[in-house]
């Protein structure tokens, strides 16, 4: 079986993490992004799995010839010329995805769930259509394009964008899977998926949607991304409570990778993910953040809602807060309050940021 | 034989000295870890032939004042009373009240001096000056150097180069006049009551000459500044000397921070018993650092430059403090961080909580940068100044209260910015 991920462009709504590394390789939650997908795929059979990318990286070349041989299974790389939407990769993809008549899974690269590839392989054979869309509930439908469909069978009916009366509170959650026939819809060219081919698919009654069980979260900006990451660790907590870090010094669900160390008199959590060689000293408090491999906190910080980017080093009683998003490599010198900074690659702050902005 | 007065003002004045000035009378707020005119009292009674030190102003006797008096007559061994003035009576009004209080005795001359300003007090050298310069009965008062914008807020003086005779006194012109300004430091003989008596009876026989505020001007009311030295400059009577000393105003709050630090500076050489230093098993010292001894500070803090901290106040486990006023009874409470603050008497800081204003220093990059006279409100926004804490305040865990000035007794329960907090 085969699974086409969008992984698209440069990822700039995750900048500035993505100026170090392709936003496939983002780590969340100690795991580049792309294979929190990709293990799930690769567990209900998926073999083959095709990267839709709009620019060439070497590193991700590379980190997928790792991941290829890791998990024993084929990953292509389809790069596009120009943009070509949400559904031009498809047909870029053709030869690929018609090698056999299996069908196959597509996927928005920035999502975030319970994968239920198992669940969307059997409900797409039990209607036998073309296409299955998974939908996701939200609070608040107005802000998105919502699916209108029968309860009882999931035959989408149409799709309203941005609906000011409500009509639905199902949304796209980013996972479909198509048979094979889906392919003669789509021509080599910028097309949307959800604007210009779904609707059509919706009139002919060949799309259904299957209703997400559990949690879900585009983690394509710095702000969703800790929300995510926060939904990520409560799932975990359900299912492998195991792997949470546990003691007197850390509160709720809190992940630390083994070679990292927490000193004395900490308090971390809830919701924190530490990563790899991550050195935490001592009296340090750090709750709602993601710390990258091989950075360094400094004694008596503290830390809340922020994104630390591998091997940066936070001084001494320092304050950072309201998603504060540091590079690689970046220092923040002794004592200083950051508050919403976004703070590019290598670059050491000698200066408190008392509002939100930009340091170049 | 020789006298001093301090002018100490009253509870009128001093408003931008506000919250803290509800607490302690403004003159008596610690400075340094001493209160504030405690440094005039210690410089004067170096003085040879000093034999009494009067306190003028309008505060209603009370007990911190008298408990200070009596502590203060027993460390400097000397009498110091406090007259109090019936009303606001201004700096010459005050002392023209007074005068036969200041003059009982007999003294030769006697120094005048502003409460709310910080100074090396060259005392000695002004009654040298007084020597050398010619004339035993003239009036000397303390010049400082100030930059050409700023000397706009002060008394601007211009003297003779070669005799330093004030040749011309302007209070706060509108136009650059002089650099040379007034430290409110003086020395006078006697006669200066025939000066100020000149400009009293003036007042009593045109009484409604200038209008203030309320429509009303009382006769006694007489300023020395504008009334007397404009009227004595180029007379021959009164003279400047100029120092190149430390000298600053303590009008806000956030000049105390500043004063401290000069303050404490100088104690590396007239009290390095005052100083803390680093030992083997204590707090990390930075700089120049004021412990009272009755604080218990807890071996993993930092602390430092241009710190103070008062009378049983607890400082929890690595706690910072840089360029701040811990005032008596306050607790630090493990992990948080002070910076440019003053922490009210008795005030709580929560764990891992961050108090912080913004410095408003002189230009360190000009010698003769003074403290910019601050206002609160810019452009209808506060300026960002020193993060002020009340007396009894208490901070919950965890929050930033950043260029913030919080009243007394206040229980904050979340983060404020540059905010007033009533």
């Amino acid at each position: 079986m085969k699974a086409l991920i969008l992984v698209g462009g440069y990822g700039t709504r995750l900048r500035p993490l993505t100026l170090s590394v392709p936003k496939p390789l983002v780590d969340f939650c100690n795991k580049p992004i792309l294979l929190h997908q990709v293990e799930a795929l690769v567990k209900v059979g998926v073999n083959h799995v095709i990267l839709a990318v709009s620019y060439m990286s070497q590193m991700l070349e590379e980190e997928m010839k790792k991941q290829e041989e890791r998990l024993g299974i084929r990953i292509s790389l389809s790069h596009e010329k120009e943009p070509l939407g949400t559904a031009g990769p498809l047909a870029l993809a053709r030869q690929l995805l018609e090698e056999n008549s299996d069908p196959f899974f597509v996927l928005n690269s920035d999502v975030i769930c319970d994968f239920p590839f198992k669940d969307m392989m059997r409900f797409h054979k039990h209607h036998g259509k073309e296409g299955t869309i998974v939908v996701t509930k939200v609070e608040e439908p107005s802000k998105y394009g919502v699916v209108v469909y029968e309860a009882e069978t999931g035959r989408i009916q149409k799709f309203v964008e941005k609906p000011q009366v409500f009509v639905s509170n199902k949304i796209n959650a980013g996972m479909y899977i198509f048979s094979p026939k889906i392919l003669d819809r789509i021509q080599l060219q910028p097309t949307s998926i959800e604007k210009e081919i779904f609707p059509m698919m919706a009139q002919e009654a060949q799309l259904y949607a299957m209703e997400l069980q559990g949690f879900w979260m585009d983690i394509g900006q710095p702000k969703d991304f800790l929300t995510g990451m926060c939904m990520y660790l409560q799932s975990v907590r359900q299912k492998n409570p195991e792997w949470l870090h546990s003691g007197p010094e850390f509160v709720g669900n809190v992940l630390v990778h083994p070679s990292a160390k927490v000193g004395k008199n900490c308090s971390i959590g809830p919701n924190v993910t530490i990563g790899a060689d991550v050195v935490v000293e001592d009296g340090v408090r750090i709750k709602r953040c993601t710390i990258m491999k091989g950075s360094y906190i400094c004694s008596h910080s503290w830390l809340e809602s922020c994104i630390i980017g591998w091997r940066s080093s936070i001084g001494q009683w320092v304050r950072l807060e309201n998603v504060t998003v540091l590079g690689e490599d970046v220092i923040v010198n002794d004592e200083l309050y950051l508050n919403g900074a976004n703070v590019l690659p290598h670059k050491t702050i000698s200066e408190s940021v008392p509002e939100p902005r930009i340091i170049m | 034989m020789l006298k001093a007065v301090i002018l100490i003002g009253g509870p009128q004045k001093g408003t931008r000295f506000r919250p803290l000035s509800f607490e302690v009378p403004k003159p008596l707020f610690p400075v340094a870890g001493v209160p504030m005119i405690q440094h005039h009292i210690e410089a004067c009674s170096q003085v040879p032939n000093m034999k009494e030190i009067l306190l003028v102003g309008f505060y209603q006797p009370n007990e911190a004042l008298n408990k200070f008096l009596v502590v203060a007559q027993q460390e400097f061994k000397i009498p110091i009373r406090y007259l109090q003035e019936y009303a606001a009576l201004g700096t010459g009004g005050g002392i023209y009240h007074f005068r036969d209080q200041i003059l009982s005795g007999g003294p030769e001359a006697f120094f005048v001096m502003n409460a709310d300003v910080c100074s090396e007090f060259p005392l000695l050298e002004m009654l040298d000056f007084q020597k050398h310069q010619g004339d035993t009965h003239s009036f000397i008062m303390l010049g400082a150097t100030a930059n050409r914008t700023q000397s706009l807020n002060y008394g601007c003086i211009v003297a003779k180069a070669d005799t330093q005779e004030v040749l011309h006194y302007v209070e706060k012109p509108s136009t650059f006049v002089s650099n040379v300004i007034n430290c409110g430091i003086y020395l006078f003989t006697p006669a200066i009551f025939q000066h100020i008596g000149e400009v009293f009876h003036r007042n009593h026989q045109q009484p409604f000459l200038e209008e203030n505020i309320n429509g009303w001007q009382r006769a006694e009311m007489i300023r020395l500044e504008q009334d007397v030295f404009t009227a004595l400059a180029g007379h021959g009577r009164l003279y400047v000397f100029k120092t190149d000393g430390f000298w600053s105003q303590i009008k806000s709050a956030g000049s105390a921070i500043y004063a401290s630090r000069l303050y404490l500076d100088r104690y590396n050489t007239s009290h390095p018993e005052r100083l803390t230093h680093n030992q083997t098993e204590g707090p990390i010292i930075k700089g120049n650092v004021y412990i009272h001894p009755t604080a218990t500070i807890h071996e993993s803090t930092v602390l430092g430059p241009n710190v103070s901290i008062g009378e049983g106040v607890t400082v929890g486990a690595g706690v910072r403090v840089r360029e701040s006023i811990i005032l008596h009874g306050a607790v630090l409470q493990d992990h948080s961080c002070v910076l440019n603050s003053i922490v009210g008497w008795d005030s709580s800081i929560g764990r891992w909580a961050r108090v912080e204003g913004t410095p408003s220093d002189p230009n360190p990059n000009d010698p003769h940068a003074k403290m910019d006279s601050e206002t609160l409100f810019r452009d209808g926004k506060l300026t960002p100044s020193i993060t002020i804490l009340g007396c009894n305040v208490s901070i919950p865990p965890e929050v930033i209260i950043l260029n913030s000035i919080v009243l007394p007794h206040k229980e904050l329960t979340r983060s404020f910015k540059n905010q007033i907090i009533l």
